[in-house]
């Protein structure tokens, strides 16, 4: 028989940790669901749109009834649990029925604190927290004029909105004086008092209420100072307590919160928690984030996979009402050891603050323009260090060498038919639709359902954003650190650490050793592993054709009908006479649709078959023409111009550095593909300062560039340092092509990686430290001694003869 | 049950997750081997854009489509949700080490 596991709330902790269950293990529970409220799972967060009249309540229905019957669970409706018997393992709902446990899950959630007031029972007192609440102020709306909330927090502030849609007059009463104090410092507070001013709320504050007054039900508020305030409505909003009742009264450990260790456990084993009834490591949290990020690492445990921890959230908010941007995050205020930095413009209302410490951002809050809000998170995150362009990263992202999107980045105001997703041709309107339609909370649902964000990725931060508009709020990219793909929960660094650290030398020793969850990985981890491994012990012989990407393995690049494009390598963009006889008479005689001259300074043939490239390779290979790798994450080509054997302005031999950099780095797998070229005079013809690595040639010797990027989003180079010799600038090409082999992520091109790890960094490694440098430039020599062998020679003599022939052929 | 069998090749000729292509006039046929020799064959075509998915990567029981990365299931050929369509499965079985593949596609998908 399976296990049992109970359910005690139906809120969206609970039925999110059910749906990661159901996800991780669909048989491994008879699952039961009690919920007080008589509906299926909503959208808490969403109630502020509904209130405000810009969603009905189906339309925030995450899970209707139907949902539990198609996933055999068990849904009690309106039905509460007051008692649990937890020696005999039951619970015992209001009606008398008892039922059986193995497992059981509390999502109880929060009650809205309701300050004792004189008068606080009158009716017409309410809190803002479930649909019934809903109700009764869209009913007030209809009989009286006037409402007052009370507190200017999130909550209070999206209620006062959500009357004022409804037609009401609305006064909020705040006890600081600062609004959203919990989120924004006096500055940003000061301007979304204006704003909201400006749209006729009336806020006063600091306001303490004394007394509500009414015969039966509310008439008027007075406050301390003696003021009066006419009101039909009063509601609460001033804050949410852990509803613990049932669990302290069974004697699970209580503090403010249920509490629970990493794994989501309470004091008793047996008993599981999540959502805002839970306490972790001293914290409570009202937002939802920190939901999902519980309800994955519980579900994990509770089907015994035992993987993951959870170890805190550090949120974000944005407030739901509409025409107004506001983002915060962490730490906004400081202290003694922090420092700031201010971004303000009064008259068009924007204002941003980040919180810095030891040139890592700690903290950012901002208002009217938020649309870096998820950078500035992804900085926090992934903790950054911010030297390098500290006196941009106020202006935003779109101000780092980003000429690709720039100011269309203004999510709010763009058109619904405007293209988010250029790779895809997703249209704001379709993610719009496509995240209220299927009910989308996070970015990998968005990506999966539109597929906006899921090519190139340039658009994640527009696609996290409009999600962020969309879904309202509290919708924020999961603190941690991401892992690397859905099989593991491993990062891109702890991979590669434990590949070095315990000597596993395969693909399948790495999965069997950090317990992937699945049989044989994914076409995003199994490329990644292969390299790392690979880059780990050069001389182990470990490459896995079948883990390769369909070009790496078939060694051409893959087009839109199935055919392939063959590129030799033309050595620092060099060729003869006879090479281009023999590209000319391969053309003719394989019929090749499309002669085509590459941006790298080669020539590329198009729409040949697989079956026809070892005989072409071949004959290529008969005129010394080898491989060019343009299909691999891979040094593809190195650019040059002729230097000063040609060029009147010339200062420097750059075609033979260009060829000397060639001879020396072709074969190497790299993270993501590796362009160089090399400029004879600073008019850099050769535009070395877009590549990953470009050499500017100067009158007393070599400048070399570093993180360059000509593709989806345009970077220039960073200047490494200046050398003398022709000799130097190899070793300094060797080292940093291994430092960057040895520590970017998989499928992370040199320009995103030296912003996220810093050009000090690979200076201090490769500039300062002669040792290390020397050190990166011999692993990566040695580690081409393996790499060095044309792949076109060996297939074209019969090598992997299965990759391109049928096993059959018909109708021949 | 159709008729129209045809030996395709051993088991060995196929790469442990990975794939060969039975080539016809009226379309190829992809023939896929699994982790644990298991034997599936779906229309070379992805539901998508007609991607190879013989030329793609094996996981499990579904193939990644090497175009724009769609994750197929090789014993149905239905695409993975939220992704819909289908490549059509033909019938397999093994005789000894000899794979043998029927040219009836199985009821159910039109992309055949």
């Amino acid at each position: 028989m399976k296990e049992r596991l109970i359910v005690i709330g139906n809120g969206m902790a609970g039925m999110r940790t059910v749906e990661e269950i159901l996800k991780l293990d669909a048989d491994a529970y008879d699952i039961t669901v009690f919920g007080s409220e008589p509906y299926g799972n909503y959208n808490r967060i969403m109630l502020s749109p509904v209130l405000a009249g810009d969603k009905t309540i189906d339309e925030i229905m995450i899970n209707d009834e139907q949902w539990y019957v198609d996933n055999n669970i068990t849904l009690h409706k309106g039905k509460t649990i007051v008692d649990i018997d937890r020696k005999a393992r039951k619970v015992i709902v209001d009606d008398g029925s008892e039922y059986e446990y193995d497992r059981l899950l509390m999502a109880t959630g929060s009650n809205p604190f309701i300050i004792p007031l004189p008068g606080h029972d009158l009716e017409g007192v309410i809190a803002f927290r479930d649909i019934h609440d809903v109700d009764t102020m869209i009913d007030a709306a209809k009989n009286y004029k006037h409402a007052v909330v009370i507190g200017g927090g999130l909550l209070g502030l999206e209620a006062a909105n959500g009357l004022m849609q409804q037609g009401m007059k609305v006064t909020v009463l705040h006890i600081v004086d600062t609004l959203m104090e919990r989120q924004m410092d006096s500055v940003a507070g000061k301007m979304l008092r204006k704003s909201l001013e400006e749209r006729g709320m009336e806020i006063l504050m600091p306001a303490s209420t004394k007394e509500i007054v009414g015969e039966g039900h509310v008439e008027k508020v007075i406050l301390e100072d003696g003021r009066e305030i006419e009101t039909g409505l009063v509601v609460m909003a001033v804050g949410i307590r852990p509803n613990i009742e049932l669990a302290s009264k069974v004697g699970i450990h209580c503090e403010r919160g249920v509490v629970v260790n990493d794994t989501l456990q309470t004091f008793d084993p047996r008993v599981y928690a999540v959502g805002e009834c839970v306490q972790h490591r001293g914290e409570t949290y009202g937002l939802v984030a920190p939901l999902f990020e519980m309800a994955k690492v519980c579900a994990n445990h509770l089907v015994r996979h035992g993987i993951g921890l959870y170890e805190g959230s550090v949120t974000s908010t944005k407030l739901k009402v509409t025409g107004i941007d506001l983002f915060s995050a962490g730490d906004f205020i400081g202290d003694e050891n922090t420092e700031e930095l201010v971004f303000q413009d009064a008259s068009r209302g924007v204002y941003r603050k980040l919180v810095i410490d030891d040139n890592k951002v700690k903290g950012a809050v901002m208002y009217g323009d938020t649309i870096d809000g998820s950078w500035y998170f992804d900085l926090m995150r992934d903790e950054t260090d911010i030297t390098d362009f500290r006196e941009k990263i106020l202006f935003g992202q779109a101000h780092l060498g980003d000429s690709g999107h720039g100011d269309e980045n203004r999510i709010a105001m763009m058109a619904d038919t405007a293209e988010i997703c250029g790779c895809n041709g997703v249209s704001k309107g379709d993610i719009v639709q496509s995240i209220n339609v299927n009910k989308l909370l996070t970015l990998e649902e968005v990506r999966a359902h539109t597929k906006a964000s899921s090519s190139c990725g340039s658009c994640t931060g527009l696609v996290e954003s409009l999600l962020a508009h969309t879904v309202g709020g509290d919708y924020s990219v999961a603190p941690h650190l991401k892992p690397l793909c859905a099989c593991t929960e491993h990062t891109h660094d702890e991979i590669r650490n434990a590949i070095k650290e315990n000597g596993l030398k395969s693909i399948r020793a790495t999965m069997d050793f950090l317990e992937w969850d699945s049989p044989d990985g994914c076409s995003k981890c199994r490329p990644a592993l292969n390299y790392y491994v690979m880059c780990a012990y050069p001389d182990a012989n470990s490459d896995d054709s079948q883990s390769r990407f369909i070009n790496e393995r078939a060694h051409a690049n893959i087009q839109k009908d199935a055919t392939y494009s063959v590129i030799p390598r033309m050595w620092g963009g060099g060729t003869t006479p006879g090479e281009l006889r023999a590209i000319a008479d391969v053309a003719e005689k394989y019929k090749v649709k499309t002669v085509h001259v590459t941006g790298g300074q080669r020539i590329a043939l198009y729409g040949l078959t697989k079956q026809e490239l070892p005989e072409i390779w071949g004959e290529l290979n008969d005129a010394g023409l080898v491989s060019g790798h343009a299909y691999g994450k891979a040094l593809r080509t190195v650019k040059t111009c002729v230097g000063k054997e040609w060029c009147r302005f010339g200062t420097q031999d750059s075609t033979q550095i260009g060829i000397d950099l060639e001879k020396m780095t072709w074969g190497s797998w790299t993270p993501h593909k590796f362009k160089m070229a090399a400029s004879g005079c600073p008019r850099n013809c050769a535009e070395a300062t877009i590549k990953d690595f470009g050499v500017v040639c100067v009158d007393s010797g070599y400048e070399l560039h570093v993180g360059g990027n000509g593709g989806i989003k345009v970077r220039a180079t960073d200047l490494l340092c200046a050398v003398k010799t022709a000799e130097e600038v190899l070793e300094y090409a060797a080292a940093f092509m291994q430092i960057y082999r040895e520590q970017a992520h998989y499928l992370e091109r040199t320009a995103p990686w030296i912003e996220r790890v810093g050009l000090t960094y690979v200076k201090e490694q490769i500039v300062d430290d002669e040792e290390q440098r020397k050190a990166f430039a011999e692993r990566f020599l040695f580690s081409q001694k393996f790499a060095q062998d044309d792949p076109w020679e060996a297939r074209a003599k019969g090598a992997e003869k299965h990759e391109f022939e049928p096993i059959k052929q018909l109708n021949a | 049950m159709s008729e129209d069998w045809i030996e395709v090749g051993l088991l060995s000729d196929i790469p442990k997750l990975g794939a060969r292509v039975v080539s016809r006039d009226t379309g190829d046929i992809a023939v896929f081997r699994t982790a644990d020799d298991e034997i599936f064959a779906l229309r070379d075509s992805c539901p998508h854009k007609g991607g190879p998915l013989s030329q793609g990567i094996v996981m499990g029981n579904r193939v990644a489509c090497p175009l724009h990365d769609w994750k197929i299931n090789l014993d149905s050929g239905d695409a993975v949700a939220p992704d819909e369509g289908c490549a059509a499965s033909y019938p397999v079985k093994m005789d000894g080490e000899t794979i043998m593949l029927s040219l009836t596609p199985n009821e159910g998908c039109p992309n055949k």
